[in-house]
């Protein structure tokens, strides 16, 4: 009778030990992880000076359209008339024949302002962040069109696919209070 | 008109293959009093949602633990397990989970200037806390991932329990594979082939559809695939929930031994009672539990080699960074030895069990979900009282 109590409170401390020793592994892996860590919360963005525009933002997202989308710095904008990310930069010859225009949606509308001068907009709904724009407008304008990736659209991913098909690792996490990194006349 | 354009842009483009970045067209002086619009910068969702996310995961575990320790009800725990499906699932688009989190443990554990973010850690840390104190209730009734499969259970089958344990090294595999490419900073293994994902954002390619579609279509006849072969959190809990403060019983008070909690039990975690082993068997087990102990090293060290083999080829595919190379290489021979380990921790366990008189659920396996309540008749004839 002694001996079976004996046996089974070796059986509860061996029991109880290794419980806390697991509930220390837990506390302590929990310690070390919540030193490291930042109350603040992160969201995905992409870095326009690191962007070439490689197109993979349309294809990467887990989103079947894109969160990412093309903006515009209007106060970078030169308005031009024959705009290179309106128009493609390749043909001989340069001019405002529909033939020639770049997005492959039709998202950018443009619209007259004062001679010579036409204003440029995205319309987001359309665009599927293919980056053809702003390769254009990057290569020969002001670079005044970029890619964003647009909050009301992200579904926040754990890892964001398009960072990890980024060949320019140009995809951050950024503060989700400063949730854009914006283009600026430089 | 093309013509004034052209002389104006030409040596304006060659000066820019020399800065580039510069300004090449003004932007213009409006005569006509033209505003420059402004670009919308819609926000994300704010930081309190993910702290509401949280208290929500917190009062979820209080009630799963509850419900399968106290209140004993199936019904109830199914409640909890759809109202978890559309919260975390298809409200919150499956992120962040605790699954997936551990990615994000890893690379933190690894890489000093990753920070986690404090919602991500509380999310990793609270199903782990709530297993060693009342089970894997997680697993029953708050994981959207396993609530999407309890929902597809239709046609059980028993699965041999040396199989179930062959497969479920998977899951060891996975985790293990899961660390390891986090830490490198490779990539999130587990989110990137989340297989459930594309069904709570209603969005996302082929692949993905295909996955959501066949871990469904196995689900009505292997009940929760996922969770038992594969789940690399699960393999984490299941460990925890061995040693459990408190754990589900099936009946409330004693066992009759009618077996319908066995039966009923769609994931095969209800073990019968013991048998007292013939004399020939003992031995032939005990010769067996030598063998096997003297294998756990082997297999340890086959491991730790089959990591060292494999990971330069997976580096290779993933695209590691140079500088996260040799300490990939140092945590892949670790990982191996944990797998081999592991392996050998099943081979144990299939010759020594612990004596039991009763129908009792395996602390490892079982999700909490609460079927044998409903079945067994002690149960019934309380509830009647």
């Amino acid at each position: 009778m002694d001996e079976k109590k004996n046996q089974y409170s070796r059986r509860d401390i061996l029991r109880h030990g290794v419980w806390g020793a697991c509930a220390a592994g837990v506390a302590g892996t929990g310690a070390i992880l919540a030193s490291k860590s930042r109350g603040q919360k992160y969201v995905w963005q992409i870095d326009p000076y690191k962007c070439t525009a490689c197109g993979n933002c349309a294809t990467f997202c887990v989103l079947q359209e894109s969160a990412v989308k093309c903006v515009h710095a209007y106060a970078m904008c030169g308005y031009c008339d024959l705009c290179t990310g309106y128009y493609r930069p390749e043909p001989k010859e340069l001019n405002t024949a529909a033939e020639n225009q770049l997005c492959p949606r039709g998202a950018i509308k443009r619209t007259y302002v004062e001679d010579p001068y036409f204003e440029y907009t995205i319309d987001e709904t359309k665009c599927n962040g293919c980056g053809k724009c702003v390769m254009g407008c990057t290569s020969f304008g002001n670079g005044s069109l970029f890619l964003q990736i647009r909050h009301d659209r992200c579904v926040g991913c754990n890892e964001c696919a398009i960072a990890i098909a980024c060949p320019e690792n140009a995809i951050v996490r950024v503060p989700a209070e400063e949730p854009y990194l914006l283009k600026d006349r430089r | 008109m093309t013509r004034r354009m052209w002389t104006y842009l030409l040596p304006v483009l060659m000066l820019c293959v020399l800065a580039w970045g510069v300004e090449r067209f003004p932007p213009p002086q409006f005569e006509s009093g033209h505003q420059v619009p402004q670009m919308a910068t819609p926000l994300p969702r704010a930081a309190v949602w993910d702290w509401i996310d949280t208290g929500v995961l917190f009062a979820a575990l209080c009630a799963a633990s509850w419900l399968a320790l106290k209140k004993r009800n199936r019904k109830w725990i199914a409640g909890l397990m759809i109202f978890s499906l559309l919260y975390f699932g298809f409200w919150r688009r499956g992120c962040v989970c605790p699954v997936g989190a551990i990615g994000n443990a890893a690379l933190a554990a690894a890489d000093s200037s990753y920070a986690i973010p404090a919602v991500v850690l509380a999310f990793f840390l609270l199903p782990l806390i709530f297993t060693l104190f009342f089970g894997r209730g997680f697993c029953g009734a708050v994981c959207p991932l396993g609530a999407v499969q309890d929902l597809f259970i239709i046609r059980p089958m028993r699965v041999l329990p040396a199989l179930e344990a062959g497969l479920r090294l998977f899951a060891y595999l996975y985790l293990a594979a899961a660390a390891v490419m986090a830490a490198t900073g490779t990539m999130f293994l587990i989110c990137r082939y989340d297989p459930f994902v594309t069904l709570f954002r209603f969005d996302g390619n082929w692949n993905g559809w295909v996955l959501t579609a066949s871990f469904l279509a196995i689900s009505i006849f292997i009940a929760r695939p996922y969770c038992r072969f594969l789940c690399p959190y699960g393999v984490i809990l299941r460990n925890l929930s061995r040693l459990s403060k408190w754990r589900v019983t099936i009946t409330p008070d004693e066992c009759i031994h009618c077996r319908l909690c066995e039966n009923v039990c769609p994931f095969g975690a209800i073990s019968e009672p013991s048998k007292v082993l013939p004399l020939a068997e003992t031995a032939e087990n005990k010769r067996r539990l030598v063998v096997f102990i003297i294998l756990a090293p082997i297999l340890a060290a086959a491991g730790g080699w089959l990591g060292w083999t494999v990971y330069p080829m997976l580096a290779k595919q993933g695209g590691v960074a140079e500088s996260a190379k040799s300490l990939g290489i140092k945590l892949a021979i670790v990982a191996g030895v944990f797998v081999g380990l592991a392996a050998a921790g099943k081979l144990i366990g299939s010759v020594i069990g612990r004596r039991q008189e009763d129908y009792e659920a395996r602390r490892a396996d079982c999700f909490a979900c609460g079927r044998c309540f409903e079945y067994c008749p002690r149960e019934q004839l309380k509830r009647k009282q």
